[in-house]
């Protein structure tokens, strides 16, 4: 078991170097520079700058130098919040990015998962045709459609609830106040909980129809130890193989609800960064969350490992 | 054989027994799904409707009319303060006076164009990968396969949203960049099953029958491979055209003065409250869209690869 | 459609009675009545043996009886078990008797024990739902059956998981798990199908040894009539979902009354008779196929380190045998045997790493691609799986038509589709279904296919690798028959490779014993099967069944112990003479020789083995 996690260790480095190396080429392909825009400076003040920022040295010369900043944990300077490094900035944002995401990843697996398993429990019934229904309309509707009209209902027109008047704010951040993240985090885990209903649907199905689910009746178990314990962990294997994918689709969903929400987290960061071409905001945090999503394959190969014994020995 | 023979053989082929073959059985699953059958009903509708857009409405989808700022269609439930269009403005007009229908159609037909061009690209892109995976030894295949999980790691819209600035949104750009998302799923997809058909009896059958590779590969790998691909391509597009509404939305997809239901809904939702019919109908007819693809695809599904449901 | 052979006798509150039981399907292409109006019982601490052929619903009439029917399936009638009506009982109740009262044991082991759990806890599981006992008990009442089915080292195996089991082991771990509440019945559904015959032949000795010592009923169903006369004390014949027979078991095989069960008796191959009438041997023809050494293997990491040492899986390990026009070579042994890739090196679809493959005196290594296009023309194989072995998306006409196309250029259309319904014809296929797919046949008919697209070349060796033994025992009965008839017709010589030695005792002139990929005893037919020299021939022959009670009653214990060892490991082809060797698993062998024991018979070294006749076989002329 512990030479499974270091060979998967090992193999976390060669990945993160080619995504650092395609993101700075890229970067840099970019025609224009990111002082173009604003209004011609003096030739010297010019020079002044490209030197304080590395950018006079040959292209190679540059890489290397990011690379060694890289490894200590400097994603270097903002070129455009001139006060602010990346690093600065990224860890401003991301406790809310963070708060966020994590929430809405929990409401995702743990409504995705019951609905799911529910679904395919009663196959075919009215109950497994409406988890259906709604997680295919929980994946075609965009979030920026679901965001506006959610904001209507619940911000602008308030609804009533048994008895009680509910009014959420439409945005904002307000230090992180629940109201505030109840909406935002709705929008983010809505497509996500589809995906994760109909993922293990699917292979609940699948393990319900095998040959030791078979055998678990033919002991005599009662259904609910038999899906708790028998069905469960295998149907949740494929779960776990997406869990790199899906948090991929939370961090894209987040762009937009980071906007339309006027939250200050690292996707608006990164918008921001990528209009006005900041080389080294964009770079940082396209490398943030690729870091973080290759960390995540990891757990997640690691709690498949886990869930299924046939893959420890190998 | 004589001559003789091949008039038996003429006679015996009026009585032989026509063969049931998989593919009519996959098509008599498809048509008993009535999930599928709505699904191509609309998708038909859709497309000839985009197709047809100038002859359906008399208004350009470019001219702009001051006189008309967000108004409702004649037919919309409400009370008397709010603006009506008039004439054949049948879904109202937008915040420069421009005729919501003609733009909806028009969006179609850009919204389902990047839909099957770039899952066009990731096709090519996934089917060629996938299946040179799947051939070449195993230890070119691994590598292969390493650099595949690699991308994946990538959070592919950063990476798009990238392009599209660096290259100034350029327009052909965005139906490769977008059909670049879909294509590692498809490589992965495609190699599996070209392994999986390659360990088969019958290809080893047709080695021994003295068939050679590339024949081997055309007769019996293909139509065998064809089904999970095509299946994966039709619920492909609806994330392409998900992911084209996404980039217009944040104003990095499709620009002025073309249109598409992307463009539409995140105008539409700006003005969700005074226009709702701004947001309504281009949504309607992207959810519809979406829906009749991936009921399809479904469909498709479980017609090629049946398990008891 | 009940037809039996005598009234039975119902004694008073029969354990298990089925009356009337009526199963029937659900599909989208129409009903399937699976199981019709049954009738059977079952008394106390008796076996019942369930015979029947694929589609005979044996298995669904008693999947149906407690209540494990898939979801599309619909049951009605009666089953009884002391009494209580339990055909339609709620879950609850259903609950309390599976697994109590009723323990049931499936065919492939592997897919049915929950993989990601510990052997130990669904043993444990299996007892503390129906009785109240505290976990330390439950384990040591599991370990001390697990040490009953005779599983060796039971307290280690209790934390292992079902993949790091033999296929013997996971269903002795099985059969425990089944009884491990002392069930009054056992239900056993193919429980050894999926196994080699000497291990097949422990596992009966552990049934009966249950049977005896804890008194329970055993149901036994089996499509294998061999199987079940050693330990059934009463027999059901089943066919189209109807009990054809039922009676004693000496009734049924000494005396059977329908039709059905007298082709089924007659159709099997048994081990114990002679062939009949066979052909007279051509006078010492030459051979034409000489295989000499022969040596193939496959690289396997056992481990997934990227760059780790390869081990090399030696899957054939010195094998020679010589093969002559019209004559029959039956090749034996049991699984890892290298009886299957030894078909695929002589036919040219794997290469070998050593030896020489002589064919009509030309050497197999040194020929180009246009040679290995004649040879294709000459050498022609059939597989195991009928359906398996067939393009599914082409019809049968343009399968048997294939090796045409490639191998016979210069045909036209209309001449090899004459050349198809000829061959059609010949193999007892309707010319007329030339459109059909394969999913549209039954398995028989596919595997005549497969033997279509072999001989529509006119080969001049046909090697059958386990062709029939994916059939049920009448179609396999015919399906040898055409087999026999084509070669001498077509004075074919024929390879037959197969683990039921029932079988190649019916076909084969000369019979290679494979053991872990080097023979161990060869000789003719005759020789071997009535005069077999090395222990592990001995064995195998004793492990085979035959349909006879009184003989199968009378067996002996079983002479092997234990599963087959692995194959990587090289001690285990030296198990019968070690003597020789060394106790390091990755070392050179000694390489056992092959020494001449009567004119023609060969036998392997082995410990206590009597002093060979002079002269050894030939070994390979190295050039």
């Amino acid at each position: 078991m512990t030479s499974f996690v270091f060979r998967r260790l090992l193999g976390v480095i060669p990945t993160l170097l080619v995504i650092v190396t395609l993101s700075f080429f890229l970067m840099r392909l970019a025609p224009g520079g990111p002082f173009d825009t604003q209004r011609r400076l003096p030739p010297e003040i010019q020079r002044n700058i490209a030197a304080a920022y590395d950018l006079n040295k040959p292209l190679y010369q540059q890489y290397f130098i990011y690379l060694d900043r890289l490894v200590h944990f400097d994603l270097g300077p903002s070129y455009r919040t001139k006060d602010f490094t990346v690093s600065e900035l990224i860890a401003e944002g991301l406790p809310v990015s963070a708060r966020l995401g994590l929430g809405a990843m929990a409401i995702a697996l743990v409504f995705g998962i019951s609905l799911g398993t529910l679904a395919a429990l009663r196959q075919n019934s009215a109950a497994d045709y409406s988890v259906m229904s709604f997680a295919m309309l929980g994946i075609t509707i965009p979030s920026f459609v679901t965001a506006p009209v959610l904001m209507l209902v619940f911000g602008v027109w308030g609804v009533k609830f048994l008895g009680h008047d509910i009014s959420l704010p439409v945005g904002g951040w307000n230090n992180g106040a629940v109201a505030n993240l109840v909406l935002p985090i709705a929008v983010l885990a809505l497509p996500e909980t589809a995906i994760v209903a109909r993922l293990v649907r699917g292979s609940m199905v699948e393990v319900l129809r095998s040959n030791y689910i078979r055998t678990a009746r033919a002991k005599g178990l009662p259904e609910h130890l038999i899906v708790l314990r028998h069905a469960l962990p295998p149907a949740l294997l494929p779960l776990v193989s997406y869990l790199g994918p899906a948090f991929a689709t939370l961090l894209t969903g987040s762009l937009v609800v980071e906007r339309i929400f006027a939250i200050p987290g690292v996707g608006r960061y990164f918008i921001e960064g990528a209009i006005n071409r900041d080389y080294t905001l964009v770079l940082g945090v396209v490398i943030f969350y690729a870091t973080f999503i290759i960390l995540l394959n990891l757990v997640a190969d690691l709690l498949y490992a886990a869930l299924d014994p046939r893959v420890r020995y190998r | 054989m004589t001559g003789g023979a091949s008039a038996d053989t003429a006679l015996d082929r009026a009585f032989d027994v026509p063969g049931r073959s998989l593919w009519a059985d996959a098509r008599r699953r498809l048509v008993g799904n009535k999930a599928a059958v709505i699904g191509m009903a609309v998708l038909a509708c859709v497309t000839l409707t985009a197709i047809l857009a100038p002859l359906l409405s008399p208004y350009p989808y470019d001219a702009t009319d001051y006189g008309l700022i967000s108004c409702a269609p004649d037919w919309w439930p409400g009370s008397g303060a709010m603006c009506r269009a008039g004439g054949e403005h049948w879904f109202g007009t937008d915040a420069v006076g421009r005729d919501l229908f003609v733009r909806v159609l028009y969006g179609a037909r850009v919204s389902l164009a990047v839909g099957l061009v770039a899952s066009l690209v990731s096709l090519i892109l996934g089917v060629g990968y996938g299946a040179l995976a799947g051939f070449v030894g195993p230890r070119l295949d691994e590598l292969m396969m390493r650099f595949v999980d690699v991308l994946y790691s990538l959070p592919y819209i950063f990476l798009v949203i990238v392009l599209m600035v660096i290259f100034n949104r350029n327009f052909y750009l965005m139906f490769v960049a977008i059909g670049a998302v879909e294509w590692l799923t498809m490589a992965r997809i495609v190699r599996g099953e070209t392994l999986s058909i390659r360990q088969k009896e019958f290809i080893e059958a047709a080695r021994a029958a003295g068939v050679g590779p590339f024949s081997t590969i055309l007769r019996h790998i293909v139509p065998n491979v064809v089904s999970p691909v095509v299946v994966y391509v039709t619920l492909t597009v609806p994330n392409v055209i998900l992911a084209e509404s996404f980039l217009s939305f944040l104003g990095l997809g499709i620009q002025e003065p073309l249109t598409s239901w992307g463009v539409l809904i995140s105008q539409g939702a700006d003005q969700m409250e005074s226009a709702p019919w701004l947001l309504m109908f281009p949504t309607l007819f992207m959810a519809a869209t979406l829906f009749s693809f991936n009921f399809i695809g479904d469909g498709l599904r479980d017609a090629l690869d049946p398990k008891d449901r | 459609m009940a037809h039996t052979s005598e009234r039975d006798r119902l004694s008073p509150a029969p354990l298990f009675q089925v009356r009337g039981l009526d199963v029937r399907f659900a599909t989208p292409d129409g009903e399937i009545h699976a199981v019709r109006n049954a009738w059977l019982d079952v008394k106390e601490s008796e076996c019942l043996g369930i015979v029947g052929e694929s589609g005979s619903g044996k298995s669904q009439l008693f999947l149906a009886s407690i209540g494990l029917l898939a979801a599309n399936g619909r049951a009605a009638g009666s089953v009884r078990i002391r009494g209580e009506e339990i055909l339609g009982a709620p879950e609850r109740v259903l609950n309390r008797l599976r697994g109590s009262k009723i323990g049931m044991v499936f065919q492939d082991p592997l897919t049915s024990l929950t993989p990601h759990m510990m052997i130990g806890t669904q043993l444990v599981e299996a007892l503390r739902t129906h009785q109240h006992v505290s976990e330390t008990e439950a384990r040591r009442r599991s370990i001390e059956l697990l040490e009953l089915v005779r599983i060796p080292d039971s307290r280690r195996r209790m934390r292992q998981y079902p993949h790091e089991l033999s296929g013997g082991m996971r269903q002795r771990a099985m059969i425990a798990m089944a009884v491990l509440c002392a069930p009054d019945i056992l239900i056993a559904d193919e429980p050894t199908t999926a196994l080699d015959v000497t291990v097949q032949a422990q596992l009966f000795e552990i049934l009966r040894d249950l049977k005896r010592e804890l008194k329970t009923s055993i149901i036994l169903i089996s499509h294998d009539m061999s199987i079940i006369a050693g330990l059934a004390d009463r027999v059901a014949i089943m066919r189209d979902g109807c009990v054809v027979e039922t009676g004693p078991t000496d009734g049924i095989y000494y005396r059977p009354q329908h039709p059905y069960t007298k082709s089924l008796l007659q159709a099997v191959p048994r081990i114990d008779r002679e062939p009949g009438a066979r052909k007279p041997r051509a006078v010492s023809a030459p051979p034409i196929l000489e295989v000499k050494d022969l040596e193939v293997g496959f690289p396997v990491s056992p481990d997934s380190y990227p760059f780790s040492r390869r081990k090399s899986l030696r899957a054939v390990d010195g094998v020679s045998f010589e093969v002559s026009e019209g004559e029959t070579l039956g090749i034996v042994g049991e699984s890892g045997c290298g009886k299957s890739t030894l078909a695929r090196a002589v036919s040219q679809l794997l290469p070998a790493r050593g030896g020489c493959i002589v064919w009509r005196g030309q050497d197999l290594a040194r020929i180009g691609n246009n040679d290995i296009r004649k040879l294709r023309n000459e050498i022609q194989i059939v597989f195991q799986d009928p359906l398996a072995s067939l393009d599914p998306r082409r019809t049968v006409g343009q399968s048997i038509a294939e090796p045409l196309f490639s191998l016979a250029r210069g045909l036209s259309h209309s001449e090899i589709e004459g050349r198809v319904r000829e061959t059609m014809a010949r193999v007892g296929l309707e010319p007329a279904w030339i459109n059909r797919y394969p999913h549209e046949f039954s398995g028989g008919q596919n595997q005549r296919v497969g033997i279509a697209r072999a001989i529509i070349v006119r080969p001049r060796l046909l090697i059958c690798d386990e062709a029939v033994s994916a059939l049920d025992v009448s179609i396999q009965a015919q399906v040898i028959d055409l087999i026999l008839s084509l070669q001498s017709e077509l004075r074919i010589a024929l390879i037959f490779i197969s683990h039921d030695l029932s079988v190649v005792r019916r076909v084969a002139d000369r019979v290679l014993v494979l053991y872990l990929g080097r023979v161990v005893e060869s000789g003719d037919a005759d020789a071997i099967y009535r005069d077999p020299r090395h222990p592990y021939t001995r064995a195998l022959l004793d492990a085979v069944p035959v349909p006879d009670p009184d003989a199968e009653r009378a067996r002996p214990r079983a002479l092997l112990n234990g599963d087959l060892p692995s194959a990587l490991d090289t001690r285990a082809s030296l198990a019968f003479l070690k003597s020789r060797m060394i106790d390091d698993s990755d070392a050179q062998q000694y390489r056992p020789r092959l020494l001449k024991v009567a004119p023609g018979h060969f036998v392997a070294e082995f410990d206590g083995m009597s002093e060979p006749l002079a002269g050894s076989q030939a070994t390979c002329a190295v050039a």
